[in-house]
């Protein structure tokens, strides 16, 4: 039998029963609905936590204190306080660190700002002069602080415009105005512009002041949080890194690697870690939904099992007129596997309108920059998965069928 | 030369434990060109017969010879083909597919040959001609007369052209008036284009349309004799 008709043939079978094949595939369709939704999405949150990332510039090297965690339950916090402000002198050399262009010592905390009885609770970011160009942020009123109100301690602050409107309204002037922190005032030099999230920093909820201010007058500490230093380029990334540790190790005592009381990580290592975090989480997802596709499967089934008996008399007649087993077994085979290539069709129009329609609306009610991500790879697994679970699924009603022996079907009443 | 050639043939059902015979050394040939009715009441075994000679199911004991072989030099896909080339079955219940075509269910043993593709409608066109269906063509079975039913059912027996055609109680389901269309439509196949023809039926009236018939009761040959006063169908069928 020419394949062509056989498709014809199952196509028709499928027909005939139009409302019993569209509740038969329902399972299929919301199975594969469901997984071109969960990688649609998936790969839009990793996309938008990579651009994250990005937002702090690929040439960025982060120093943390204390030891790599390297599972949940290390203590990370020890040596917390190892970064020191001896430290920045020596990788400031260039004859330590040639390729380091800059280097920014970082506190940060929660405080409450207040300003005539209004307060709100903003971060604290004791940074540099150089922090603008880490984070291509600059103030959009006023200006930023130099490195003589570093060496100073000036009280002086850059607020974010959230921190401008909940302690001064939307109209006020905030310029010039003192706001008290940890009851010192600072004055407000520089307003920055609506930012948004980046990098895991609020900047539109901080109040940025220089580090020395911070650790003498508001944490009390002589150590630093974090230390940014900016590569000169992306090829000097890894040298970088290597004479940053070298340099540290030097500065600490530090005899062996494993002793180290700091780790260095880099915008990529940032990026595959948060992207295996999305990837797992994805995968995760997908497995809930492919249980559905299995009961879908079992659903098919089902069905065309009953399919099978209430057409034992068309199975006899077929073999009556010369049908072979293999003859009725492709013709059943392929109605499962029509029905579910069908459902994996519908699946993934469904899914990929559903995933647009999410991604318009976190676009437009949350407001940051989601992207919609055309599952490319989705839609391949969709319709191949459809296809198997067909064949799976369907061989067992197929060969019951194939094997009918004609005379007691045509005897079938 | 002959088509069908029966020897000693048996059948043994088996069920729960109780043997039953239901065929019990039948012997007789049919011979190309014939038009043989058999006949026997309900129970005779005449089904079974047809059964086994269809090739749709095999016998306990004895020979029986389709065209010279017999079903144990064919494999089982060779069976299905030899069904698809040299046999055409007519069945009571017509057995179509009630949904589809006039057009679809006479091409159905098409499917299943080795004919290409390219010939299917015009052979299938010409089937339903011969039985005098072309207004029909393209109409749903489920929507025809009983008659017209069994006429697309010769058809798709006829559409390729096999060496014999099996007609089991043909009349059966159908009216007088239908009934004599189909035995004229049997009579004009055998006597005008020459197809072999083996009825099955319970009436003697329907039987003497054939030119021989076979007797069959308790599973065996009661009789076998030419018939001397054959009715033309067009005179019309009584009941």
């Amino acid at each position: 039998m020419k394949l062509i008709y056989s498709f014809h043939t199952a196509l028709e079978g499928i027909k005939v029963h139009k409302s019993r094949s569209i509740l038969t595939i329902m399972g299929i369709v919301i199975g594969i609905t469901a997984i071109i939704i969960v990688l649609s999405l998936g790969q839009g949150a990793q996309n938008l936590i990579l651009s994250q990332v990005q937002g702090l510039g690929s040439r960025t090297i982060v120093v943390i204190p204390g030891r790599e965690p390297k599972g949940p339950a290390d203590a990370a916090q020890i040596f917390s306080d190892s970064l020191k402000e001896k430290d920045v002198p020596l990788l400031k050399n260039k004859l330590n660190v040639p390729t380091a262009e800059t280097v920014m010592p970082i506190v940060f905390g929660g405080e409450t700002g207040e300003f005539q009885g209004e307060t709100f609770r903003l971060t604290i970011f004791g940074g540099s002069e150089t922090l603008p160009q880490f984070f291509d942020i600059y103030p959009e009123k006023g200006i930023f602080f130099s490195e003589e109100d570093i060496r100073a301690r000036a009280d002086v602050v850059i607020i974010g415009s959230r921190v401008k409107e909940e302690l001064f309204g939307l109209t006020a002037d905030a310029l010039g105005q003192r706001i008290k922190i940890h009851g010192r005032n600072f004055r407000v030099i520089g307003i920055l512009p609506q930012k948004g999230q980046v990098s895991f920093f609020n900047f539109d909820e901080t109040a940025i002041i220089p580090y020395t201010t911070a650790q003498q007058y508001i944490f009390g500490i002589r150590y630093f949080h974090r230390l940014f230093i900016q590569a000169e380029s992306d090829s000097a990334i890894n040298q970088t890194v290597e004479d940053v540790r070298a340099t540290l190790r030097a500065s600490h005592g530090v005899s062996s690697p494993d002793k180290d009381d700091f780790f260095v990580q880099t915008q990529a290592d940032l990026a595959s870690r948060l992207g295996v975090i999305t990837s797992v989480m994805t995968l995760f997802l997908v497995a809930v939904a492919a249980i559905s596709l299995i009961v879908g499967g079992i659903g098919i089934m089902n069905i065309m099992l009953v399919s099978v008996t209430e057409r034992t008399r068309e199975i006899g007649l077929r073999k009556a007129v010369g049908a072979t087993d293999k003859d009725i077994l492709t013709q059943f085979l392929l109605e499962a596997i029509l029905l579910t290539g069908i459902g994996g069709i519908i699946g993934v129009t469904l899914g990929i309108t559903i995933a647009l329609l999410a991604s318009i609306i976190l676009t437009r009610v949350i407001g940051f920059g989601w992207q919609f991500v055309f599952p490319w790879s989705a839609i391949v697994i969709g319709f191949s998965v459809s296809t198997i679970i067909g064949l799976i699924f369907g061989i067992y009603p197929a060969r019951q069928a194939a094997r009918k022996s004609p005379i007691e079907a045509l005897r079938y009443e | 030369m002959n088509v069908i050639e029966v020897r000693n043939l048996e059948k043994m059902y088996e069920d729960d434990g109780v043997e039953t015979l239901a065929l019990n050394g039948v012997s007789f040939s049919v011979a190309a060109g014939e038009f043989v009715a058999l006949m026997g009441p309900s129970g005779s075994g005449k089904s079974t017969l047809l059964h086994i000679l269809g090739f749709l199911d095999r016998q306990s004991a004895g020979e029986y010879r389709f065209d010279g072989k017999t079903m144990d030099h064919y494999s089982a896909d060779e069976i299905a083909h030899v069904r698809n080339q040299k046999m055409g079955f007519i069945f009571q219940a017509f057995n179509l597919l009630p949904r589809n075509s006039v057009l679809d269910n006479v091409k159905l043993p098409l499917l299943y040959s080795s004919a290409p593709a390219a010939e299917w409608e015009q052979r299938a066109l010409q089937a339903i001609a011969a039985v005098g269906l072309e207004h029909r063509t393209y109409h749903e079975c489920a929507k025809l007369s009983g008659g017209e039913k069994q006429r697309v059912a010769i058809a798709r027996a006829l559409v390729n052209k096999p060496q014999i055609i099996f007609a089991d109680e043909p009349t059966g389901n159908l009216d007088s008036k239908s009934g004599a269309v189909i035995m004229e439509i049997l009579q004009k196949l055998n006597e005008q284009e020459g197809h072999t023809i083996l009825l099955i039926t319970h009436e003697t009236y329907t039987a003497e349309h054939a030119k021989r018939i076979i007797r069959i009761r308790d599973g065996a040959v009661e009789s076998d004799h030419t018939v001397q006063h054959r009715h033309k169908a067009s005179d019309g069928l009584k009941k």
